[in-house]
């Protein structure tokens, strides 16, 4: 690859004071421009504290982290941070300012002068699909869902190339939560930042994240890769263990219709398969479950009620072998 | 001895006499109301200054609130006699002991509103950028606010109890007429200043109390203002 990553972590390590463990061990990880990596694991693989190392909230004990091409340990810190976007999982809002003044937080901090912040919240507002009326409001009069989305619209305020997530999605009721997951896919396909985004969730991991990387006890990268690699060839047992036993069902969720490998659909029965057909734009795991909940053999895929062809169970079996 | 214990033909409050006394009622009032504001205000400024060190050095915390709690224990009579040799029978001697009852409660009540601050507020502020001291002004001290202002109100209306104890060395402000009341005690005139003394106190006390909550409202709309939800 010709360019450099956003982020470069090199050999990172951490070991708190007063602990005779590393919390993060000779971690090395790249994240590209528009690029989202998830960081996924059980409780103490370091995940946060690669996050928290990467704002500096703390500094590693050995290892160099570059943001933007430099040595974030040679930026002064809060210059750093304000070019670092940043959410958790209680977002943080500060109760005492309106929505407003909370995303205009680090644009005032910066400087800006007021009609360049009006003009930047009124983009923000638009870009997470936050509704006008709030604006005035104080964080205790919102719901959870708003709340996060004003805690998104803050870490964007300034720009910054690189978001740092942590949970942000794990205080809020499932049905919310996906509408969240949702919106940061459409926001990032027009923004392309660098997203680090720590989750507990690998479903979650696997929807969100371009690549994954899966950190075991003490911040040991187990594997680093595309949810289809990982998904497909599990480096060992603990990442095998750690993508569940469904395995093969998430990554037919990942593998679209290959409309050139369907086969010839039967002469003169289109007609009636397509009223149980699937979409040509359907994913594998639909068409199985199409499949098993139909005559168990293959079903038809249309494409705006032309039957294209038919997907069989020995082709999944196949693309899942290949 | 009880007020109703009066002979009956003599009246309790005698009205003409606080008509008569209404320059002196008042400069009471005014005395007793700036022997006040000058022992919240120092009490303030010491306080913010013994905070600040309790928070810069968490272990000092205990040593410095064991010294202002000794000095809450201390009777208030003694208290305000023991400095008489010093300081004689003066404004400065009052506010020795006046400040030192309001130590405790306002030195508590700022370093718990500042400690309480939500740690996902300090960090969210620590990642937005924020230096050590624009994160205390902005963030730390505003949602102290409600608490310290709590604090406030605590030890002004304690030290308008107090101010009245004052008298024993002269001041007194309202308290002037509870005294002179005692000295007078079976006289009608004598339960009059008692009266007047103590319901102008009380009066005192409560107006300063719900002023401070105005100030709190006013200072921190987003604890109050709430829609649905």
């Amino acid at each position: 690859m010709s360019k450099s990553p956003m982020i470069t972590l090199n050999d990172v390590s951490k070991r708190f004071v007063g602990s005779v463990d590393d919390a993060v061990t000779n971690l090395s990880l790249t994240v590209d421009d528009g690029e989202i990596v998830t960081l996924v694991g059980p409780s103490g693989c370091g995940k946060t504290t690669t996050l928290r190392m990467i704002n500096r909230l703390i500094e590693p004990s050995s290892g160099t982290i570059t943001v933007a091409g430099s040595d974030v340990g040679t930026v002064p810190v809060h210059e750093l941070r304000r070019t670092i976007g940043y959410v958790i999982q209680q977002v943080g809002l500060f109760p005492h300012r309106t929505v407003r003044q909370n995303i205009a937080t680090v644009p005032s901090l910066l400087g800006w002068d007021t009609d360049h912040i009006g003009s930047r919240i009124d983009e923000l507002v638009d870009l997470v699909a936050i509704d006008r009326s709030i604006l005035g409001r104080y964080p205790l009069e919102l719901s959870g869902g708003q709340r996060q989305r004003v805690g998104v619209a803050r870490a964007l305020a300034a720009d910054p190339p690189v978001l740092l997530m942590d949970e942000p999605f794990g205080a809020v009721d499932p049905v919310v939560r996906g509408h969240l997951q949702g919106e940061l896919l459409d926001l990032q396909s027009r923004l392309h930042k660098a997203i680090v985004f720590v989750t507990h969730d690998i479903d979650e991991a696997i929807l969100v994240g371009d690549r994954i990387a899966i950190l075991n006890t003490g911040g040991i990268l187990e594997q680093f890769g595309t949810p289809g690699e990982l998904l497909a060839r599990p480096a060992n047992q603990f990442v095998a263990d750690f993508l569940g036993s469904d395995r093969a069902i998430k990554r037919l969720s990942l593998l679209p219709i290959d409309v050139s490998l369907l086969e010839p659909s039967l002469p003169g029965t289109a007609a009636d398969q397509c009223m149980a057909a699937i979409d040509v734009g359907a994913t594998l795991k639909e068409a199985l479950d199409a499949i098993v909940s139909g005559n168990g053999r293959d079903v038809a895929v249309c494409a705006e009620d032309v039957c294209v062809g038919t997907v069989t169970i020995d082709m999944i079996h196949r693309r899942l072998t290949e | 001895m009880s007020l109703v214990a009066q002979t009956s033909n003599q009246p309790l409050i005698v009205w003409d006499w606080i008509g008569r006394n209404l320059t002196n009622i008042w400069d009471r009032t005014v005395e007793h109301i700036v022997l006040t504001v000058i022992a919240v205000g120092i009490g303030v400024l010491i306080s913010a200054g013994l905070s600040l060190i309790a928070l810069r050095w968490r272990r000092s915390y205990s040593p410095i609130t064991w010294v202002a709690g000794l000095l809450y224990t201390i009777p208030s009579l003694a208290l305000f006699t023991f400095f008489v040799p010093f300081t004689g029978l003066s404004v400065l001697t009052a506010e020795i002991g006046l400040v030192s009852y309001t130590l405790l409660i306002l030195v508590r009540n700022m370093v718990t509103g500042i400690v309480e601050v939500p740690s996902e507020v300090l960090e969210a502020a620590d990642a937005m950028g924020y230096s050590r001291r624009g994160r205390f002004l902005r963030i730390e001290l505003p949602l102290a606010l409600p608490v310290i202002i709590t604090g406030i109100r605590l030890a002004t209306v304690t030290i308008i109890g107090l101010v009245t104890i004052t008298s024993l060395i002269g001041l007194g402000g309202l308290g002037y007429f509870i005294n002179r009341g005692l000295q007078t005690f079976s006289s009608p005139i004598g339960t009059t200043q008692i009266f007047v003394g103590t319901v102008l106190s009380i009066a005192l006390a409560v107006t300063a109390d719900l002023s401070l909550v105005g100030v709190e409202r006013i200072l921190t709309p987003w604890r109050t203002r709430r829609i649905g939800r």
